[in-house]
């Protein structure tokens, strides 16, 4: 508590040129929100010129966001600039990363390729079939927990939870699903943030996912064209001839964004219920109001901080000047939190009108392809959340990701009631 | 005030009547018209709007508009023709009577 108090104070006067919101401590903390506050009301574009991952610009209002977002001529996403997150080494061979192009830092029209070969994994004949899945497999989840003694929620449900759902979608072998779990987390980290010691052991292990899936791939290839996004890769016309690099850069987009994200929702949301249980009860009273709790949650927690552009020519954005070649950070986590545009958005309410207009999934050509998906997961856990618990109660200190992508947690100690 | 019908991907019609200069995707969400959710709040960045346009009501309501609509309609599945990004058509008494049909999904 007095470290966020500190925070608060800090960011109020802290000179606005010392501001640096990609500190991945501030995010262990959960401390951001002061600083954006304080970005949003003094300089809603704002010039970082040092960091970790050298100058960016910030933008943290609601409507900047997406006007930068559906503005992918001049603000680029594509690999070939650095990356679609500030840390260019998620993406790229420099400072010890891999090169991992995947459509998400592509530009039209290599995108829209890339995209829609996919695509149909979340078409919506694939959704109602997972649904009867995701209810079963969440029941059982569920009825496996304990009442009334503590344990932790991220591991025992979100990680549970979304990495049977991976196995689904890639029709990974079932038993060995945990080792998706691991490449998603070593994907978006670095080195000496307690998953990986060196550089060369997050690439060791990047490349036995690569000979994983090469053989999964091979398997596919031989067979008819099933409703699994290796074999969708293997027999998609347009996705013929990826060499190793693309194909391992497919594949880590793949994991990673229906992975950490839906992890971090299923996590934040029983925080959210933890933290307001008036919501918690009223959405139990009224179940009709799932339809507005799941896009609640997933604002409120917002899974994705941030994304990142490179722009393509000097373009000037409310008053300030953005040279060609800038980074510029989307913070999705304060756009969710911009009071201009959400009533009370630091509360989680289950019946806020308009719920779903949030900036969780992004927008424009790069909006979640998984969206309805994760929803769906979020729906299912949720209604049988509903259903049986009267309460959930986080019991303990939550422990955090340090990342500035990544807002997620790693323990979540929860105690539930009946 | 213009009527539009909102037709589902199995063949639910409903009827609802809005102010001119509204769109149609704002149309349907003060009525609650179920599959349309305007995610985006109207500036064709989400593709949660997707309709058909009746064959008989493309002449009035135009083509898709080039840049963001047209490249997210480059994004969606199944879109045709007549497929429009519905926040991008705004009512005017022109439009009375406009039908349109929606996806079996929104994106
Ligand atoms: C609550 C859960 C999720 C959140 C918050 C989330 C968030 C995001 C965000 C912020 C983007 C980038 C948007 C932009 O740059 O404008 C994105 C893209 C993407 N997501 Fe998700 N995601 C979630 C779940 C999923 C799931 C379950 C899948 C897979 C089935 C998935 C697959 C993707 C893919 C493939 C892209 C790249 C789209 C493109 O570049 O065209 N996501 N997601
Ligand atoms: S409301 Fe988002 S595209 Fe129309």
């Amino acid at each position: 508590m007095t470290i966020l108090t500190d925070h608060a104070e800090r960011a109020r006067t802290i000179p606005l040129d010392q501001i640096d919101v990609s500190d991945p401590e501030l995010f262990r903390q959960e401390a951001l929100h002061p600083y954006f506050e304080r970005l949003r009301k003094d300089a809603p574009v704002h010039y970082c010129a040092e960091s970790a991952y050298g100058p960016y610009w910030s933008i943290t209002k609601f409507n900047d966001i997406m006007a930068i977002d559906t503005n992918h001529k001049v603000f680029s996403s594509d690999h070939t600039h650095g990356s679609f997150v500030l840390d260019d080494t998620t993406l790229n061979a420099v400072d010890g990363g891999i090169y991992l192009p995947n459509f998400l830092g592509m530009d039209p029209p290599e995108h829209d390729v890339h995209r829609m070969a996919v695509s149909p994994i979340v078409a919506p004949h694939n959704l109602l079939r997972f649904e009867a899945t995701i209810r079963e497999r969440t029941r059982r989840v569920l009825d496996s927990l304990p009442i009334g003694e503590t344990f932790n929620w991220v591991d025992r449900v979100s990680i549970e939870l979304t990495t049977m759902m991976l196995a689904t979608l890639l029709d990974f072998p079932f038993e060995e699903r945990r080792r998706l779990t691991r490449w998603s987390d070593i994907v978006t980290t670095r080195p000496g943030y307690g998953l990986v010691d060196t550089w060369e052991q997050r690439e060791q292990e990047l490349m036995e996912c690569l000979a994983y899936f090469q053989q999964l791939y091979a398997e596919r290839k031989k067979l008819p064209p099933q409703p699994d996004l290796v074999s969708m890769l293997a027999h998609t016309p347009s996705m013929q001839g990826l060499d190793d690099t693309q194909f391992l850069g497919m594949l880590v987009l793949l994991i990673v964004g229906g992975n950490d994200t839906s992890r971090s929702s299923m996590s934040g949301g029983a925080l959210a219920c933890s933290l307001y249980p008036g919501e918690f009860a009223k959405a139990k009273a009224n179940r009709a109001l799932i339809a507005s709790m799941i896009p609640e949650i997933v604002r409120w927690q917002t899974p994705i901080a941030h994304m990142r552009r490179t722009a393509l020519e000097d373009f000037e954005f409310q008053g300030q000047k953005i040279r060609k070649g800038d980074k510029v950070a989307m913070w999705y986590l304060s756009g969710n939190r911009d009071e201009d545009v959400i009533e009370r958005p630091m509360d989680f309410i289950v019946d806020r009108p308009r719920a779903r207009h949030h900036l969780s999934f992004g927008f424009g050509i790069h909006r979640c392809l998984g969206n309805r998906l994760a929803e769906l997961q979020l729906k299912v856990l949720f209604e049988e959340v509903l259903e049986r618990y009267s309460r959930i109660e986080v019991a303990g200190e939550p422990v955090r990701v340090p990342s500035n992508l990544i807002h997620g947690f790693i323990e979540l100690p929860v105690r539930l009631h009946v | 005030m213009p009527k539009i019908t909102f037709i589902t991907a199995d063949g639910a019609e409903r009827v609802v009547e809005a102010a001119s200069g509204v769109t149609v995707m704002e149309a349907a969400l003060q009525n609650l018209v179920q599959g349309i959710d305007g995610d985006c709040g109207g500036a064709a960045a989400c593709g949660t709007c997707h309709v058909y346009v009746d064959p008989a009501w493309t002449d009035k309501t135009g083509p898709a508009t080039p840049g963001i609509e047209k490249d997210m309609l480059l994004l969606t599945d199944n879109v045709r023709e007549n497929s429009r990004l519905s926040c991008q058509i705004r009512l005017s008494d022109a439009l009375d009577g406009l039908i349109v049909r929606m996806p079996e999904g929104q994106h």
